[in-house]
């Protein structure tokens, strides 16, 4: 099985979601975070291009060919990172639990048997950590700030949750290469996640949901809708002009 | 009274920086918070154009310079609104005054970025002259804004290196680009010559600020600084100046330009431009929908320092913090 | 939202320095946010951050009583000294 479409699918990820922190400039509660915001955006669209860029060398195309000349059905992020985001308590429940995730994810790929991968592993390491700390410490002032914002955060996390599971699914072109050591085999992941993420919304006075319900289908192509919104925003200047050099 | 405002103008003639805690006179302190905080408004507001382009960017490394770029404003913002606060007004006094329109922010802020190329044009054109105006205010008499100052200069050399480099790549590529990057030089080309303020000879603040040493240049020495640099900068891209009558005048030294419709910088100044009202409208909603944001994190911050000690050092690893010698402290 | 300072270390063997102040609730918080302001471009390797009311500043009509006791005192400074011109390492 080959690499090539693994690493586009982590580079689909990080590029969605760093899209999304984007629009946060200008928009943020207040200025210092607008900083933080806008360097967590920097990690990531800086991760997208490590991942293009490590499958142009396995083949593929470029960074700006990945980006802007596939249409919604050719993504293959997970559903979870392209959601709007579009108020802060949104926004920093989902950022939250991406943040402890992309933490445990990265501290596997680090042991990646593909060199390059570790070292994507490495550096996403120690970015994941910080932003794991910054995140986790908005849901405890949220959660545990006044009524108004624990009902905010509480009905974010409702309305996030059930995009989790597919955190935790190889995808099985994925399979094989978990079996080689290539990837982190993300069922492991789970139960440390549950558990660090348990562990915050406690402090923050947060419940847990109820994990009745899950969606499913980013590493297939079957988005939400909101990802072909996106796209047309981000993709229409370079379409307009085919060819060009900017 | 006198002596001290004697030994006041003194200091600043002898070149010495006020600071804080000294003694100033009410005008010096008004003056120095009009413009600082007018500076600060114009870096968060000029986030507004530029940042509408981010999500719509051309390629993946423009987006992510121009994220860097449009944060760094931010920060400028942040550095500023800082000396500001040194001065006893606090940022949501500033930030009202805004609002309510008793405060300004530059007009430039006002025309609407239309297409990429204006991107390009808003770092070359509009960063340039910013920076000639900043670059002397490194020696501004009041040592809080003359250190943010030294700070922004520092971080602003990339602006507008970005920007131009927008618009040669633009110079570089097909005709509907080369038309996109004409199309932004012709409509931001006035602005920016505005952006520099009237004729000093009409200019109400002027004369005070200058033996203050607040102000070192006149409003049209800048200005012509700008026009000498930009000119044959458009040239390497193969643009043309939207002014017939631009000429340079080898007695001189310098280039001559055309009248500048001072009326539209009044109608702008004042108001209303193009993007004032949504500029502002932009400004107050963001306020308003962080409000809950800041209500919870001032009321988790109140239970949690009821319920212990008060924050932990962030030096308990180091060596103890020597002697405070911070400007901010009231 | 109170006022905090900020201190830099640039590198090691280097004290910190004051760079500039920003707005939080906590020091946590503070400290995450000196982070993302003030070391944008690998300024720093340590950070302090401080409440500004926590500082305590010399007033400028203390200066006199304070600092100038301290202008009579040259024997302090090595130029005081002359030496013969054939003294060396002294």
């Amino acid at each position: 099985m080959s690499l090539l479409p693994a690493v586009v699918a982590l580079g689909d990820d990080a590029l969605v979601l760093g899209q999304r922190l984007s629009e946060w400039c200008g928009k943020a509660p207040l200025l210092e975070e607008e900083m933080a915001m806008a360097n967590t955006a920097l990690d990531f669209l800086g991760r997208a291009r490590l991942y293009y860029g490590y499958a142009n060398t396995l083949g593929g195309r470029d960074e700006d060919g990945y980006t802007f000349h596939r249409d919604a059905r050719e993504y293959t992020n997970l559903l979870l990172f392209e959601l709007p985001g579009a108020d802060f308590a949104a926004a920093t429940a989902r950022q939250f639990l991406v943040d402890a995730f992309d933490e445990l994810h990265s501290a596997e790929l680090a042991n990646s048997a593909d060199a390059t991968l570790a070292d994507i592993g490495a550096k996403v390491h120690k970015e994941a950590t910080y932003h794991r700390c910054h995140s986790a410490a908005w849901m405890v002032r949220l959660g545990d700030g006044t009524d108004e914002s624990r009902r905010r955060m509480q009905q974010a996390l409702e309305d996030v949750w059930g995009y989790r599971q597919e955190l935790f699914v190889n995808a099985p072109a994925e399979q094989p290469l978990v079996e080689q050591g290539i990837l982190p085999d993300r069922a492991e992941l789970r139960a440390a996640w549950q558990e660090a993420v348990a562990t915050t919304l406690a402090e923050a006075t947060l419940t847990v949901p109820a994990a009745s319900w899950a969606v499913k289908g980013g590493r297939q192509g079957i988005h939400t809708e909101h990802l072909g919104v996106m796209l047309a925003e981000l993709q229409h200047l370079s379409r307009s002009h085919p060819g060009a050099k900017w | 009274m006198a002596a001290a405002s004697d030994e006041f103008q003194a200091r600043i003639d002898r070149e010495e920086r006020i600071e804080p805690q000294d003694w100033m006179p009410e005008g010096y302190r008004r003056t120095l918070v009009r413009q600082i905080s007018q500076h600060a408004h114009s870096e968060v507001i000029g986030m507004q154009p530029e940042g509408g382009w981010i999500s719509r960017a051309p390629s993946l490394e423009r987006k992510v310079i121009l994220l860097a770029k449009v944060q760094d404003e931010g920060g400028h913002g942040l550095y500023l609104y800082g000396a500001a606060e040194t001065l006893g007004v606090s940022r949501d006094e500033l930030i009202d005054a805004m609002h309510t329109g008793k405060a300004k922010y530059s007009s430039i802020f006002n025309y609407p970025a239309l297409t990429w190329a204006d991107v390009g044009a808003i770092g070359w054109l509009v960063d340039s002259a910013a920076i000639v105006n900043q670059v002397p205010l490194q020696r501004c008499s009041y040592g809080p804004y003359a250190r943010a100052m030294m700070r922004i200069c520092k971080e602003e050399s990339f602006h507008q290196r970005q920007g131009y480099d927008i618009m040669l790549a633009l110079a570089r590529g097909s005709a509907a680009q080369r038309e996109m990057a004409q199309d932004a030089l012709n409509r931001w080309w006035w602005p920016t010559l505005m952006m520099f303020g009237p004729s000093d000879a009409d200019s109400i603040h002027s004369s005070q600020s200058f033996a203050w040493k607040i102000k070192r240049y006149g409003n049209d020495e800048l200005r012509q600084k700008f026009i000498d640099q930009a000119v044959p900068q458009a040239e390497v891209l193969g643009l043309k100046i939207p002014d017939d009558d631009l000429q340079w005048d080898a007695a001189t030294g310098h280039y001559r330009i055309g009248a500048i419709d001072w009326d539209e910088f009044q109608q702008v100044v004042s108001g209303n431009g193009p993007c004032s009202r949504q500029r502002l409208a932009h400004h107050r909603q963001v306020q308003e929908d962080g409000a809950w944001v800041r209500e919870a994190v001032a009321v988790h911050a109140a239970k949690h320092r009821a319920g212990s000690d008060g924050p932990k050092a962030a030096a308990r690893n180091s060596d103890t913090a020597q002697e405070g010698r911070a400007d901010a402290a009231v | 939202m109170p006022l905090f300072e900020v201190f830099v270390r640039s590198r090691r063997g280097l004290d910190h320095q004051h760079v500039g102040s920003l707005r939080a609730d906590d020091a946590e918080m503070a400290l995450q946010y000196a982070r993302e302001i003030y070391t944008r471009r690998r300024e720093g390797i340590s950070i302090w951050v401080v409440r500004s009311a926590d500082i305590t500043a010399s007033q400028e009509e203390d200066a006199p009583a304070f600092f100038e006791p301290a202008a009579d005192k040259p024997y302090r400074d090595a130029t005081y000294y002359e030496l013969p011109k054939e003294v060396k390492n002294l």
